[in-house]
């Protein structure tokens, strides 16, 4: 059995349309395409070959496919088609550049990650066999190891909307705290100092929009309570 | 100008961070402290200036409210500072914004030892 699904999806090609416009669509879905984006890659076999869409593993993993849906922002592959409002209003995650309809240019957004520096930095001499973590440190990582850096909570941040060249965003302060936490890196010191600035961690104004559309379930705010926590165990 | 290179850190932000929380303990326990007291003196406190007068008379009364005074003034320091630095791009903008405020809290601050002492 199919059922139609109405859609109203932001559409933008910087090299033909003077400003960005809103098309609708209606698109005839089965019984086994319950998720968003089936809908959405139904739309382009089917309707419109010209909506541009990012997507890649359609499971979750990989973070590609996050838009915002309804006013919130989400992963179209992991939201059901059957708890959405219609017509479904799509939209690129905001306060991004928009390269071209739901596509938007990540690069603020990985800049802010890089500059955090992701990577365990331990420059003492290697060890004969891999630097070992305990099952107790192991678990000081849960719930910070799972983000998919899909953008979502960012791109949902008040602060990093205004601010987006200089505080680092939820996404990226979750990975801070994730290299702080985790027992193998040596540069506590030197993370703290980096973050230590009215803008880049103290522009988070505990708003709580990361914790509310997070695809994952993480908590972004928690991390960044943690890490002022540990800079404030290291001044006082 | 020198552009300032990305994800620079300004060293600090992390003091103005603690300075508002313990501020905003300090207000707190001021209310509670100033809500009992007044609860307690209930029936010595008129709505007469005079009583009112003879209540602040006492050095105690007169440094936990001076102490307030101070932790509001550095408390709307810091915020105010913060919604300038989230909505004020322009650095002139900033610079005369921020002189402005800080003169207005300092006239504040010489103006509550005036009242209080």
């Amino acid at each position: 059995m199919t059922k139609k699904v109405k859609f109203s999806i932001y559409r933008y090609n910087p090299e033909k349309d003077a400003k960005p416009y809103f098309q609708d669509y209606e698109v005839e879905v089965g019984d086994h395409d319950k998720k968003l984006l089936n809908a959405l890659v139904k739309i382009k076999d089917d309707n419109d070959e010209s909506l541009s869409f990012r997507r890649s593993c359609r499971e979750g993993v990989c973070g590609s496919d996050a838009m915002n849906i309804n006013g919130r922002n989400g992963l179209a592959c992991l939201t059901d088609i059957a708890d959405l409002k219609q017509p479904i209003t799509l939209a690129p995650i905001p306060g991004l550049p928009v390269i071209r309809d739901l596509i938007v240019d990540m690069t603020q957004f990985f800049h802010q990650y890089h500059s955090i520096k992701p990577y365990v930095i331990d420059d003492r001499p290697m060890p004969e066999h891999e630097r070992l973590q305990s099952p107790e440190e192991r678990k000081e990582l849960d719930g910070v190891i799972e983000c998919i850096l899909c953008a979502c909570c960012s791109t949902a941040c008040p602060s990093f909307w205004w601010n987006p060249d200089k505080f680092l965003g939820p996404a990226a302060l979750l990975h801070a705290y994730r290299f702080l936490a985790d027992s193998r890196d040596q540069a506590t010191n030197e993370r703290l100092d980096n973050l230590n600035d009215p803008y880049r961690l103290f522009r988070c104004h505990t708003i709580m929009n990361c914790v509310d559309v997070c695809p994952k379930h993480l908590n972004p705010t928690r991390a960044i309570s943690r890490i002022k926590e540990t800079m404030l165990a290291r001044n006082v | 100008m020198v552009k300032l290179r990305k994800g620079l850190s300004a060293g600090h932000g992390f003091n103005a961070w603690l300075q508002q929380r313990v501020t905003a303990v300090v207000m707190l326990l001021s209310i509670i402290l100033f809500v009992g007291l007044f609860a307690l003196a209930g029936k010595v406190i008129n709505s007469d200036i005079t009583s009112w007068q003879q209540y602040f008379s006492y050095t105690i009364v007169r440094v936990v409210a001076q102490i307030t005074v101070l932790a509001v003034i550095l408390h709307a320091w810091i915020g105010v500072r913060d919604i300038v630095m989230d909505y004020v791009k322009c650095m002139y903008g900033r610079v005369i914004l921020y002189t402005l405020i800080i003169l207005w809290l300092l006239g504040s601050t010489i103006y509550s030892f005036y009242v209080l002492w």
